[in-house]
Parts: structure tokens; C-alpha cells; sequence
């Protein structure tokens, strides 16, 4: 399984693009929104929370059909699938190498967008824990998404209409931690939700996503 | 000794499904006919909300059937998985159209009344955005069964779907309530207040919501029976091609 991530992380790294794609994606939605709803500082330190979330989401979003579906086309995942390796443990990890390729460097970057955002300065500590303990639901529950969809012909649409109701309750969760982060207010209470949300999905998703997977498969 | 599982059998859901589909639409028409037109014409205005109160008889039904109906594709689902029983998978899928409509006519009954009574067509109260991310997992649901080729993989995928998807609607549902205070006002029908509503209001809304759920089990009777008649003439058109 360790050997499994290790695949998935060098592939991520070396070829092409999938590394860094996201990130630049939410750097452009981050800068895009300024142009969109004007430069204003009032409005932006307001939104700037929901928007740094809805931008780390969508950006999770985008690089979820990559998960299995280099993996589908070539044939690997059948390999994997007659290994030893339990699919469950493949759904986990598949999970875990799309987090740290997609959820860790957009935790680390958000602060710098924060700083565009003009998000006050309370929130800024909330963000990156709210995102770093958040992203891990996003990956898991991306993974399922990615899972039932590996054998639809340009499935992305339909991957992102499954997925983005699933989001619903991380994406409150989080936003509001910051939200009440950056006005002062109690932020512990949704902080420790999301953390509830993330080790519930953790702990089911992989098996539903290998449930998915199996019937692919087939 | 017949048992549930009988049904199970297409043949047998078919046949007894034959003989109930006449009376049950028979008695959703009643129901649903007798039950507009007493709460709509035979009932008085609400004092302070004057003849708007009456889409209640519309709207409190459609909301509950709603998500009864997910409900019931939930145990279909479940059933579908654990014992493999094909009617079970289509009636799954039969309901999530008939859901989704109930789910639009308690938004837009909803918006309706809320535009005189709150001033807004739309609140992002939790209830109604709970609804309306209900009415996003059906068009997801049915997407999917749209989108897979083999109806056992398509079965399969969807009933896990609808697994997952009840787990995080009802996580939602929670959130959303920590998210907003609500406009909505409290539920209108529960079982242990002792009277929920006005017995002039009461009796016209609990006929047509027997309406609606007869209602939906005709659409889902009948629908479910048009997917079996839909597999059989695949099978049939294999058969054909094969010989």
C-alpha cells in the first residue's frame, strides 16, 4: 500500500501537470473574484472566507477524475485489483495521494490568497486549520465520487453533479469556522465539526469507494 | 403463507401489481380531488393570511412526500443490495423522478406562498436550502442511472449512491440549521402534538396527503412496471439477435 502511494505521489510529480494544476486554479479563481465583485477591501475581508473555501473545493473537484482514470484506461487498476492489496486500502490510498497532491499545497498556499482577500487577520489561523483538517473529507469523498464514475465515458459533468451535494456539509462547516474566526467569534465549535465530518468520511468512504470500484470491475 | 418476498418475482409484482394499480390511482384521484376542493373552497381564511394559508393542502404533502420518497429508494436500495431482488432496483428507480416533482412542487408551492407572506420568493432559510440540496441528489441520482450502460452495474452504483447520499443529506440537514436561523415556520403535522393545526385545516390536509401518498405509489406501481416491460423487450431484442 505504502508502494501504491508512492506510485500515485511520483506519477503526480513527474508526469505532467497534475501537481500543480490545481493550485494554479485556485490562485486564478482567488485573483478572479476581486474582478468580479469589485475591489472594494470592506466586501472582499467579508466573502473572502466563503470564497478561499468554495476555491479549495472546486479546485479538489477538478482534479478528482484524474484519481482512477489513468488507472482505468491503461489496465493498472485491474492489476492492483487481482493484488493482494484489499480494493479498500486502494480507495484510502488513492484518497491520501490526492490530498497530498491536491488538498496540502492548497492549505499551505491559502494564506498568501487570504492575504489578497484582505481576510482579517483573526480568520488566518482558523483557515489553515479549518482547510487542513477539511481537505482530507474533500479527497475521501472525491474518491467515492471518482469510484462510481471510472467507467463513464467523459464523466467529469456527471462526477461533479454526485460530488458537490456531498460537499455541502464540509464546505459549511469550514467556511463558517473562518467566517467566525475572522470576526471573533466562537470558530472552535465548527472547527471540531469538520474534523467529525472528515473522520466519519475517512472511515466509510473507503469502503464505499471500493464497493464502486468492484462493481466497475466487473 | 405469502410473504413479502414473493414480489420479488416480476411475474407475481406484475400480476398483483395489475389488479392494485386501478384502485390505488382510484383512491389517490378521490383523495386528491375531495381533499383540494373541501380545503380549497369549503374551508375559511386564515385571519392573518387570508386565502394564501390553502396552499398548505399542496404544499405540506408534496414536502413530506418528498422525502418519504427518498426514504422508500433507500430501502429499495438496501434491499437491492443485500438480497439482489431486480424489482427492488427498479422500483428505486422509478421513485426518484416522482421524488424529484414533489420536491419542485413543494419549492415552487413554497416560493408562491412565501412571496405575499415573507416578501421573498426565496430565503436561504435551512429548510428550504435543504430542500433544494434534496432536489440536487435526486438529479444526481437519476444522472447516474442515466449514465451506466449495465443495468446490474447502474443498479449497483446508484443504490450505493443513495447509501452514501442519505447519510450526508441528513449531515446537511444538521448543518444548515447551525449554518442560518430560519424564516420557515415549524413543522406543521407531528405526531405527539396533541392538535397540530385547526381541525377546520386538519381534516381537508390529512386527506390530501393520503392523496399524495396514494398518489405516489400509483406513479411508482406504474412506472416500475414500465421498467420491467422496458428489461423484458431488451431481453427480448438480445434473444432476437442472438438466434
Amino acid at each position: 500500500m505504502i508502494g501504491l502511494l508512492k506510485r500515485d505521489l511520483t506519477l503526480a510529480i513527474r508526469a505532467g501537470g497534475g501537481f500543480g494544476l490545481s493550485l494554479a486554479f485556485f490562485l486564478i479563481f482567488a485573483t478572479l473574484v476581486p474582478l468580479g465583485v469589485g475591489p472594494q477591501t470592506t466586501i472582499l475581508s467579508d466573502i473572502a472566507p466563503g470564497i478561499l473555501w468554495l476555491g479549495a473545493l472546486l479546485a479538489c473537484l477538478l482534479s478528482l477524475d484524474r484519481i482512477f482514470q489513468l488507472d482505468w484506461e491503461d489496465g493498472t487498476l485491474d492489476l492492483i485489483a487481482t493484488s493482494p492489496v484489499p480494493l479498500e486500502g486502494l480507495a484510502a490510498m488513492k484518497a491520501f495521494a490526492h490530498w497530498i497532491t491536491t488538498g496540502l499545497p492548497l492549505v499551505l498556499v491559502s494564506p498568501v490568497l487570504a492575504l489578497l482577500l484582505n481576510l482579517p487577520e483573526g480568520g488566518f489561523l482558523w483557515l489553515i486549520a479549518s482547510l487542513g483538517l477539511g481537505t482530507p473529507a474533500l479527497s475521501a469523498i472525491g474518491t467515492f465520487g471518482a469510484a462510481l464514475t471510472v467507467g463513464i465515458k467523459r464523466g467529469g459533468l456527471l462526477l461533479s453533479l454526485l460530488v458537490l451535494p456531498l460537499y455541502v456539509p464540509t464546505l459549511i462547516f469550514g467556511a463558517l469556522c473562518v467566517l467566525r474566526g475572522a470576526q471573533g467569534q466562537d470558530a472552535l465549535t465548527p472547527l471540531l465539526l469538520v474534523g467529525g465530518i472528515t473522520l466519519g468520511s475517512l472511515a466509510i468512504l473507503p469502503f464505499a469507494a471500493a464497493a464502486a470500484l468492484r462493481v466497475n470491475l466487473r | 403463507m405469502t410473504s413479502l418476498w414473493e414480489y420479488a418475482n416480476p411475474r407475481k409484482f406484475m400480476a398483483t401489481s395489475a389488479v392494485l394499480l386501478p384502485w390505488v390511482a382510484g383512491v389517490a384521484v378521490l383523495c386528491l380531488c375531495g381533499g383540494l376542493i373541501w380545503g380549497f373552497f369549503f374551508t375559511p381564511n386564515d385571519f392573518r393570511q387570508g386565502a394564501t394559508v390553502k396552499i398548505i393542502y399542496v404544499h405540506v404533502p408534496a414536502a413530506i412526500m418528498a422525502i418519504n420518497a427518498w426514504l422508500m429508494m433507500l430501502v429499495a436500495s438496501l434491499i437491492w443490495v443485500i438480497r439482489r431482488h431486480h424489482v427492488s432496483a427498479l422500483a428505486a428507480k422509478a421513485a426518484a423522478p416522482v421524488g424529484m416533482v414533489f420536491t419542485v412542487i413543494a419549492l415552487v408551492t413554497g416560493a408562491l406562498w412565501g412571496q405575499p407572506m415573507w416578501g421573498t420568493w426565496w430565503e436561504w432559510d435551512p429548510r428550504l436550502t435543504s430542500f433544494l440540496i434534496l432536489f440536487l441528489f435526486y438529479l444526481g441520482y437519476m444522472a447516474l442511472w442515466e449514465a451506466i450502460e449495465n443495468p446490474d452495474s447502474a443498479a449497483d452504483l446508484t443504490a450505493v449512491l443513495c447509501l452514501v447520499g442519505s447519510v450526508f443529506a441528513v449531515i446537511s440537514r444538521y448543518a444548515l440549521l447551525f449554518w442560518n436561523q430560519g424564516l420557515h415556520q415549524g413543522a406543521t403535522l407531528s405526531m405527539d402534538a396533541e392538535q397540530n393545526i385547526s381541525n377546520v385545516f386538519w381534516y381537508p390536509l390529512v386527506t390530501t396527503l393520503a392523496g399524495f401518498v396514494f398518489l405516489f405509489v400509483t406513479l411508482v406501481l406504474y412506472r416500475t412496471q414500465t421498467e420491467i416491460r422496458a428489461r423484458r423487450l431488451k431481453a427480448l431484442i438480445a434473444q432476437e439477435r442472438m438466434a
